[in-house]
């Protein structure tokens, strides 16, 4: 199962960005911890429907679960409709979320 | 004629002086259209009290899909440039709110699966106060898309000898919308250093726009020597300064316009519709 931190840089050493449509960028790992790598998010600089497209972009990578501190309305929208569950309040370094989000699902995640 | 009164920022006093202008004018016997296209608050109706004859909403075509023909390809969403259509997981999503009916989703869905449907974005309403003909778009609350309402509004302009375009306050495609077409515009300021900067942005504006603008200096006072440089170097005229007076203030929170209630300020909104009417 794959998972995207919404970030401010490509590494699980970098803080977590607060905003889902605009972030910097998408770690992406698994659900064990395992980073996979990262994708850089285009939509950061644009106007409208930004989480939308980071939306779709996630979903497109087959991702199932995303981390990110806020997410509004449209992409959570769009998350549901491609079956993408959302955790919102993540603080911290992207190392730290995937591992108290691990934490909170318990081994058998 | 067709006046556009505008103002860089909100609460400048734009509608006193566009409806105080409009006023002065029937008075003076002119037919005047009154057209409040400040959608999001329209509130000249406050002041020139028009019985409301008719109403009728806005809409804007929005798509909609048939998940029957749908075949997931994703070029709907590949072309629009609003992200109000999204194709994800093989299902397509649409955003009402953030369509600017262009069509061109459906224009480009190669099984013909997009269909339209209406959605109202405001309304238009128009009535008569003895010589005045008002007409106002207010928009829905929380919508963004006034730009197509405010061409309802002025598509709606009825024949008069003075028409007052009451333009939403700032630079957006809104407050553009309702300049388009003027033959002049005042932009209505305040001597703040706030109101200036938005005054300067507004000049840029109606610059680009290649119409005419004056200024009125709304509240004058101190301070007004900055507003005067500004225009000096975009070679615009200061037209009127309007005191700031208690009484007037009072007036206006009852509903009353400064012209019927101070006969010096009916004086320089005389003297300010000679001097439109002089330089048409
Ligand atoms: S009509 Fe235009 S703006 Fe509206 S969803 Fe289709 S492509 Fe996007
Ligand atoms: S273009 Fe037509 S077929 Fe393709 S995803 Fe959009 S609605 Fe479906």
């Amino acid at each position: 199962m794959k998972i995207a931190v919404s970030s401010t840089g490509p590494s699980v050493d970098a803080a977590c960005d607060e905003r889902f449509g605009r972030c910097a960028c998408f770690v992406i790992a698994e659900s064990d911890g395992t980073v996979l790598g990262s994708v850089d998010n285009p939509n950061a600089t644009q106007g409208h429907g930004a989480g939308i497209q980071a939306a779709r972009l996630v979903a497109d990578l087959g991702v199932s679960v995303v981390l990110t501190g806020r997410c509004g309305p449209n992409a959570s929208d769009t998350l549901a409709a491609a079956g993408v569950s959302v955790v919102v309040g993540c603080t911290g370094t992207v190392g730290e979320a995937l591992a108290s989000y691990s934490a909170e699902r318990g081994p058998s995640g | 004629m067709r006046i556009g009164i505008a103002s860089g920022k909100g609460g400048t006093g734009k509608t006193t002086v566009a409806t105080n202008l409009a006023r002065t004018a029937v008075r003076r016997g002119r037919r005047v259209a009154y057209l409040d296209c400040d959608v999001e608050e329209p509130n000249g109706q406050i002041y020139l009290r028009p019985e409301i004859a008719w109403r009728r909403p806005v809409t804007l075509p929005v798509p909609v899909v048939d998940p029957g023909r749908c075949d997931g390809c994703g070029a709907c969403g590949e072309i629009c440039r609003f992200s109000a259509i999204v194709c994800v997981a093989g299902k397509v999503l649409v955003f009402p709110r953030l369509c600017h009916s262009c069509g061109g989703c459906s224009r480009v869905c190669p099984v013909d699966a997009i269909g339209e449907d209406l959605r109202e974005v405001g309304v238009v309403s128009g009535g008569q106060e003895g010589k005045l003909a008002y007409r106002q778009g207010l928009l829905n609350v929380g919508e963004a898309m006034s730009p197509p309402l405010i061409r309802a509004v002025r598509a709606v302009e009825p024949v008069a000898d003075l028409v007052v375009v009451d333009a939403p306050p700032g630079t957006s495609c809104a407050a553009v919308e309702a300049l388009r077409g003027c033959d002049r515009v005042l932009l209505v300021t305040e001597p703040t250093p706030f109101a200036r900067h938005d005054l300067e942005l507004a000049l840029d504006t109606v610059a680009q726009l290649g119409i005419p603008a004056e200024v009125v200096v709304n509240r004058a006072g101190r301070d007004g020597a900055r507003t005067l440089a500004l225009c000096e170097r975009y070679g615009v005229e200061i037209v009127a300064e309007l005191p700031d007076r208690r009484s007037i203030a009072e007036a206006s929170s009852r509903g009353e316009l400064a012209v019927e209630i101070d006969p010096e300020f009916e004086e320089w909104f005389q003297r300010l519709l000679a001097h439109l009417e002089d330089r048409r």
